[in-house]
């Protein structure tokens, strides 16, 4: 089964579409890169997917169940903007991690931070921007969900930490489960992606494995989505 | 070992072709055991499925074999990395000639050069005492 599913998908803010009759699967197992130009709808599904936002039509369905309390428990997301209390420190955020989430991997979490030297007596309001989106990443990826949505999850840091967040979605792996990452740095997550979508005006343009484009059109999926998304 | 990419070709058969060059030069020694599928597309920042691809090809092609628990192991068979060795520095030699054909060398002008280079770097190397 599909881990998530949209059908004629459509969201409307006032008369403006954000997502236009939108119909696409994500399989488990597949890391999924959801490619767009700003305002294209990426923020828009990501949120109808979790349940933030309603569909003015069509469906959209996580593990075959419209987005509710089971669904909410097999979705991960990490929001495009820190939404973790900045009050706590790092392991006050693990027990409300774990309060939360009865999916929450404290071991993984604390192995991951001790990596990168965070100590979990610091308060999160105490940390650099990077290093909060690191945290923040490091408590989505400890679940072990069945969907992950990343919004954005390199926007804001340095190539450094990009690498460290890329690898720590491929470490992450499971397959079972999907990861939908939204962003617009594509050459940064082209090689840790199976599939891209390209959303554009919010209707999905295309819809493609990662080496089925290089191997078709014998360029990156960066040179593409330049050729696609001309100005 | 340092993984590249480059942008036009296929991400999988890049890896191959990384893969093998690391059991040749013995980056990945024979009869070692490699990592995991996981650990190994972690360390070269791609996709688990796209390495995973990666090495079924290469079991295919015998350059490597799994044993049902124990992992994934470099072949021992001396002769077939000697002929991964060849095949690579055939496709290095191809992609030479045609870069060199484009410029309008022929054959002989090629080979000319290449003696010539060779003396060059003697010389280089004589000079500065390296």
């Amino acid at each position: 089964m599909a881990v998530l599913e949209c059908k004629d998908l459509t969201k409307h803010y006032g008369a403006a579409p954000a997502l236009d009759h939108v119909d696409l699967a994500v399989e488990p197992g597949r890391i999924v890169g959801l490619l767009g130009p700003n305002g294209s709808g990426k923020t828009t599904l990501i949120k109808l997917a979790n349940g933030l936002l309603t569909p003015s039509a069509g469906e959209v369905l996580v593990c075959g169940a419209a987005p509710g309390k089971e669904t909410h428990a097999a979705v991960s997301y990490l929001p495009e903007r820190t939404a973790i209390p900045t009050w706590m420190s790092v392991k006050q955020l693990m027990d409300f991690y774990g309060d939360f989430y009865s999916d929450f991997r404290r071991d993984a979490a604390t192995e991951m931070l001790a990596h990168l030297n965070i100590p979990l007596t610091q308060r999160i309001k105490q940390m650099s921007k990077g290093t909060r989106e690191k945290v923040q990443l490091i408590m989505v990826m400890s679940r072990a969900a069945k969907l992950y949505l990343l919004d954005e999850p390199i926007g804001g840091v340095d190539p450094a930490t990009r690498d460290y967040i890329l690898s720590t979605i491929i470490t992450n792996y499971n397959p079972e489960a999907a990861v939908i990452i939204s962003t617009h740095l594509i050459a940064d997550v082209e090689k840790v992606l199976d599939e891209v979508i390209f959303i554009n005006q919010g209707r999905v343009v295309l819809q493609s494995s990662v080496d089925e484009i290089r191997e078709e059109k014998g360029m990156s999926v960066d040179a593409l989505f330049r050729e696609v998304f001309k100005c | 070992m340092k993984w590249q990419f480059n942008a036009d070709a296929p991400i999988w058969s890049q890896l191959i072709a990384q893969i093998k060059v690391g059991i040749v030069t013995g980056a990945f020694p024979p009869g070692e055991r490699l990592p995991s599928v996981r650990d190994l597309a972690a360390e070269a920042g791609v996709n688990p499925n796209t390495m995973q691809r990666a090495l079924t090809e290469l079991e295919r092609d015998g350059l490597v074999y799994s044993q049902r628990t124990a992992g994934r192991f470099v072949t021992e068979d001396q002769s077939m990395i000697a002929s991964a060795k060849r095949s690579l520095a055939e496709s290095h030699i191809q992609t030479f000639l045609r870069a060199m054909a484009h410029l309008g060398y022929d054959r002989e002008e090629i080979l000319t050069l290449l003696r010539q280079e060779k003396i060059e770097e003697g010389e280089e190397h004589g000079s500065s005492g390296v």
